[in-house]
């Protein structure tokens, strides 16, 4: 979340999309209820079900899963054209003012410039600004850098603005001064840059950006994405999403309503989930959502925000320390096979900062070095020295993907021969289930630590095993029992970003252990082997830092201490403050390149200072009345609630709106200062013009996402989902996205319409069930008891099935059996012209737990049903929205 | 289920003065259950189960999210699920907790025959004592609402008692407590009422719902549950809610003219006493049966 949970009650306005707060997220939700009691917010929820949380809606629209691209771009479409935008934020706060490089391509055809067929990939060397200052149209109004612009007078400009904030979007132009003129073939590239007109620059952003604040170059950013959704009308909008044409503007009114008139003083927040990223364009379908706060100058703000409601009650803090295989602890980079050393590797990770040069930017990641250093401290301690690059080749190199769907297509090819799984159900998880279950047939062990045993610990015993397969099955199974959650102390990091330290409720059961002390216990071990019997690359085992009291028992509160981060060598941060050697960091600001601090992830860096705990802390003050709560545990970064609030001021400084004051520019101190912790460099002037995304190298946000920010566009287009009823109805040529890749083995089957996959399934959680965790607990198990299948009632008259009857559910790679529920409240939906039924399965159950052991339910998993399809961007699988057919049993 | 500290108001078949009566000042209580917020998350199911230590049983898959079809002897607290199109072409799924409501003239209390088996403490609560209950069932009839519900082993009847054993202690019920959005809230009947306008306000001049209102149905006297509705005109929409609740005439004849004249055939209370003995055996001791499946 850029905010947080308890900021959503500051809010006017919330699209909940791709996420189902109420059900998924119950105790969270009390802020959206808070914001409609207190506020009379309004709540617009888009969903393909009629959820829990729609049923507390003001306006709820059904969708088509996988589509969301197409009603979020419709949207952008409408704010444009009707001057529902936030015009000084727009030009001063995000990169809409940037000039793109010539040759830049949109995806009319539906690849972006630079697509390489082969390859199934991009070179996006165009897909970046153009060098050269101030391009500002003469014609346009004086709009100076240091001073806010006057606000546009209505009506202003011609074309397709009707009201308001609307600029001209001057579409001759686009064509006229060499913009790349696009036809439906995918070879050609038209007008624009082919490979031999490449530009052969290296592929670095423009330290001196070209802009043009008026906004009229018909390639900057705001023309390219006027003209790139313009294509998404309110009649493409009801073609793929499903969503009549009059509910999509009433939706539209109602959502961009926050920014009638120019006005600023509301805000609007947008809130999803797993519906977002679970999908081929998963980040892509984000990346259209903060497009649109951008567009509406919502984020920063209190009450606004892109805010992502984590899954589990610690992921935020998986992703953090690196739960992903692409990066390292803090969201630095991973090293690869060309970083020759920590130099190469610093340079390409280090951004340098490309912007207007009369604006100033802070890229806070210029500290990547300092980040960096203190984490190779903090992993191998004195062993990591100037002299050997801070032990850098310690790390590994990372040549290929290594996320989970990889991990499991590499076990059943044979190349994984052991895997070790805590805290998680490695075969129920996953998509395309039955792969994922010959894989472990397949590989020499396999360790689970687990409170009980479950679908991945038996996998052997998955339904359809026979005897004769079962005894040819060589995988040595060591299961682990483990502590639970209210075993174990350490923190939960919520989706807020606030670390909360949690205490041991009681001593984990008979023999089970605690995760660390397995973990740790483990690595000894092969320390141990190391020593003794040598090995190909033994120091970066041999070096690792263990300072732990009890080695083979770290305590987490030791870890945290690490994480935190210490100062190795007596220092001085650059407020002036000493710190003495072994010391507790106060924060980020005071680590060093030069190895005299070390700390697990800077982004957690004073969270356990010298003052103890911050974690722990407990303070229920609120002195604004926002919901900041200041000293109630801590957030990272640097304990900010919220997160870019610069924006939540005008270009002087002065908050947008007075009511929901979070920071602001204190003339006389000379400093910003607040309610909230400045996201900005404290003392940076508001004439300094400092763009308030102080992450990214521009300082502003990014509508244009350049070079390879994206693995498939820069903008976002709308693609099928990989398993789709129909052609894209933008560009059939070009369906689904054109970089997702397609796995090979026997299990990897793609289903088509033709084959009579013709209705469209979904998978999601039940308020009553966690994961594949509480069909053990008998409360839970009474709530729910068994597994179902929602059906809407057209479909379930079809098939003459009534409420109760057993359905088999089946995809291309496998069938499902479980009870019909015949609900209103998925209805038939019209794509493209064509009657078009959604189904939808709850994933919660397996072939263990209560039920199942009894013998009282179909032993399977929902996952046996998914494609083994990844967003290319962040890996997550393709959960929602693929094909299946259903039959009576 | 004692509540010692709760001042009694009224007891059932009772004759001659109620203990304590009038010998403290109590504020009523009450139940706020606002329909139009609640997400039908369940949380106030699992606490009443928990908190009342009552047994888990097996349910089966009955084409909705409800968890049983009605609240049972050990399931006091079941939110209703019912899907509802409306004219407009929109949808509502509404869920309402349905409960015990309390009622300020409680159809339980005067259809009971036993001598202190249903209380009504000055507070509201409507609370019955198992220790006291014949198992005529007489009240389950006397309820408007289909409440008090039967257990075939113990022979007694069971409700929601807006646990009364924590309000006595100064605590909140344990569904109140756990109820995630705050569409749960408990205080005085004033104070609970005061809210629950200014919601339906809210909801009729804001939220596009103008028939909105509040539950608290005057033919018993109010409630000490009220709920604040989308729609106060179709209350049978949310899961069968009385738009007019009334106790059986049966019932309340049975106080104004029969029990007077019951009162003189006080005569033959031993002997039906005796028959009661023989056909039903000696006064065991109380559960809760303890029934945890395996």
């Amino acid at each position: 979340m850029t905010n947080g949970w308890i900021d959503i009650k500051n809010t006017d306005m919330m699209l909940i999309m791709g996420g189902n707060p109420a059900e998924c997220h119950p105790c969270g939700f009390k802020w959206p209820i808070e914001a409609k009691v207190q506020r009379n917010a309004k709540m617009i929820v888009v969903d393909p079900r009629f959820t829990r949380t729609a049923a507390n809606a003001d306006l709820f629209l059904q969708i088509r899963p996988g589509t969301d691209i197409a009603f979020l771009g419709g949207l952008i479409n409408y704010a444009l054209a009707h001057g529902h935008i936030a015009h000084d934020y727009l030009v001063h706060y995000t990169n809409a003012a940037f000039i793109v490089q010539e040759g830049f391509k949109l995806p009319e055809d539906g690849l972006y410039s630079g697509f390489d067929s082969e390859h199934h990939g991009y070179d996006k060397s165009t897909w970046n600004y153009e060098q050269g200052g101030n391009l500002t149209h003469a014609g346009a109004a004086a709009t100076t850098l240091t001073s806010p612009p006057p606000p546009a007078p209505p009506h202003a400009g011609g074309g397709r603005s009707a009201s308001g904030n609307a600029l001209p979007v001057d579409t001759h132009a686009l064509t006229g001064l060499g913009y790349a003129a696009q036809g439906p073939s995918v070879a050609k590239t038209g007008g624009g840059a082919t490979s031999s007109q490449r530009p052969t620059t290296p592929a670095i952003l423009p330290p001196n950006v070209a802009y043009d604040l008026s906004l009229q170059h018909p390639r900057c950013v705001y023309q390219l994405l006027a003209r790139q959704y313009s294509r998404y009308t309110p009649e493409i909008v009801e073609r793929i999403t499903g969503i009549p044409k009059d509910q999509f503007l009433k939706a539209a009114e109602l959502f961009t309503s926050v920014r009638k008139d120019g006005d600023m003083k509301k805000a609007a927040t947008i809130i999803y989930a797993v519906g977002w990223t679970q999908h081929s364009s998963g980040t892509q379908i984000i990346r259209t959502a903060a497009i649109l706060q951008l567009l509406l100058g919502n984020i920063g703000r209190a009450g606004g925000g892109m805010n992502a409601l984590r899954g589990h009650s610690n992921i935020q803090g998986a992703t953090d320390l690196a739960g992903i295989f692409d990066i390292l602890p803090g969201y630095l980079k991973m090293p690869a096979p060309d970083d020759v050393d920590i130099a190469t590797y610093l340079k390409r990770s280090t951004p340098t900062s490309s912007k207007p040069a009369e604006w100033d930017s802070f890229n806070y990641w210029s500290n990547t070095p300092k980040f960096a250093v203190s984490f190779l401290k903090a992993m191998y301690g004195d062993a990591a020295r100037k002299d050997n690059d801070w032990a850098f080749h310690y790390l590994p190199k990372i040549d290929r993907k290594y996320s989970w769907v990889e991990i499991w297509d590499s076990m059943y090819a044979g190349r994984v021969k052991g895997l070790m799984t805590f805290g998680m159900n490695g075969v129920q998880i996953g998509p395309n289930a039955k792969k994922n279950i010959d894989a472990l047939k397949k590989a020499d062990w396999l360790v689970v630590g687990e409170l009980y045993p479950d679908e991945t610990s038996e996998f052997w015993r998955a339904p359809g095993t026979t005897p004769e397969e079962m005894k040819a099955i060589q995988t040595t199974v060591y299961r682990l029992p483990c502590a639970g959650f209210a075993e174990k102390d350490g923190t939960f990091v919520n989706s807020a970003r606030w670390l909360q330290w949690k205490n041991a409720a009681l001593p984990p059961p008979g023999l089970a252990r605690l995760d660390q002390d397995i973990l740790a216990q483990i690595f000894l071990r092969i320390r141990d082997l190391y020593r003794k019997d040598g090995g190909v690359f033994p120091d970066p085992v041999l070096k690792v830092r263990w300072p732990y009291t009890q080695p083979d028992h770290p305590s987490l509160a030791e870890v945290a201490r690490e994480i935190s981060g210490q100062a190795l060598a007596d220092i001085t941060d650059p407020s002036g403050l000493q710190i003495k050697a072994g010391q507790q960091l106060p924060g980020f600001a005071a680590l060093k390149d030069d190895g005299t601090t070390l700390s697990g992830n800077w982004l957690y860096c004073g969270s356990w200072t010298e003052a103890g705990n911050q974690a722990a802390r407990r303070n229920t003050d609120d002195p604004s009345g926002l919901g900041i709560y200041p000293q109630w545990a801590w957030s990272w970064p640097a304990n900010r609630r919220v997160m870019y609030n610069r924006a939540s001021c005008d270009l002087a400084g002065n908050p947008w709106d007075p009511d929901r004051r979070q920071v602001w520019w204190d003339e006389a101190a000379g400093r910003w200062v607040g309610n909230d912790v400045p996201d900005f460099k404290p003392d940076s002037k508001p004439a300094d013009h400092m763009g308030p995304f102080i992450m990214n190298a521009e300082g502003v946000g990014r509508i244009f996402g350049p070079l390879a920010a994206f693995a498939d566009g820069p903008f976002p287009e709308h693609y099928e989902p990989v398993e789709s009823p129909i052609l894209n109805p933008l560009h059939p040529q070009q369906s689904n996205n054109p970089v997702v890749k397609r796995f090979e083995t026997p299990f990897d089957k793609y289903g088509e319409p033709s084959q009579g996959f013709t209705v469209v399934c979904t998978t999601y959680r039940l308020t009553e069930h966690y994961h594949y965790w509480t069909k053990n607990n008998p409360m839970n198990v009474q709530l729910v008891p068994e597994p179902f299948v929602e059906i809407p009632h057209d479909l379930a008259n079809d098939l003459g099935v009534k409420g109760g009857d057993r359905v088999k559910v089946t995809s291309a790679r496998a069938s499902y059996i479980a009870k019909a529920m015949v609900t209103g409240r998925i209805k038939p939906m019209l794509i493209e012209g064509k009657k078009t039924y959604q189904i939808g399965i709850p994933i919660h159950w397996g072939y263990r737990g209560i039920a199942a052991d009894a013998g009282r339910t179909a032993r399977n998993g929902a996952n046996l049903l998914t494609p083994t399809v990844v967003d290319p961007n962040a890996f997550t699988p393709e959960f929602k929205g693929f094909l299946v057919k259903l039959e009576k049993v | 289920m004692p509540a010692g500290t709760l001042q009694i108001k009224a007891i059932s078949a009772h004759t001659g003065s109620i203990p304590g009566q009038g010998v403290q000042r109590e504020e009523e209580v009450c139940k706020y259950i606002d329909v139009t917020t609640c997400i039908g998350c369940k949380a106030c199911e699992v606490a009443c189960v928990e908190w009342n230590d009552m047994p888990f049983q097996q349910t089966t898959f009955d084409n909705t999210y409800q968890t049983m079809p009605a609240t049972a002897w050990n399931y006091w607290n079941l939110i209703k699920f019912n899907e509802h199109q409306r004219e407009d072409g929109t949808m509502q799924w509404l869920m309402r907790k349905d409960q015990c409501m309390h009622c300020e003239d409680p159809g339980c209390l005067r259809a009971c025959p036993a001598d202190g088996a249903i209380v009504q403490y000055a507070n509201g609560i409507v609370d019955f004592q198992q220790e006291n209950c014949i198992g005529c069932q007489y009240c389950v009839s006397g309820c408007p609402f289909d409440i008090p519900k039967f257990n075939t082993k113990t022979k007694k009847v069971y409700k929601c008692t807006l646990c009364s054993d924590r309000v006595g202690q100064g605590l909140e019920p344990a569904c109140i407590k756990s109820c995630p959005t705050g569409c749960l809230k408990f205080g005085t009947k004033t104070d609970m009422r005061a809210v629950a306008d200014a919601r339906a306000k809210q909801l009729r001049e804001h939220s596009g719902f103008p028939n909105a209102g509040v539950y608290d149905p005057p033919s018993i006297g109010g409630t000490h549950v009220i709920y604040v509705l989308h729609d106060i005109t179709k209350p049978e929409l949310y899961g069968g809610l009385p738009a007019n609740p009334r106790i059986p005439p049966t019932y309340t004849a049975w106080k104004r003219v029969a029990k007077p004249i019951a009162l003189l055939l006080g005569l033959f209370a031993a002997p039906v006493a005796f028959f009661h003995y023989v056909t039903e055996g000696p006064k065991e001791p109380q559960p809760p049966v303890r029934e945890v499946p395996r």
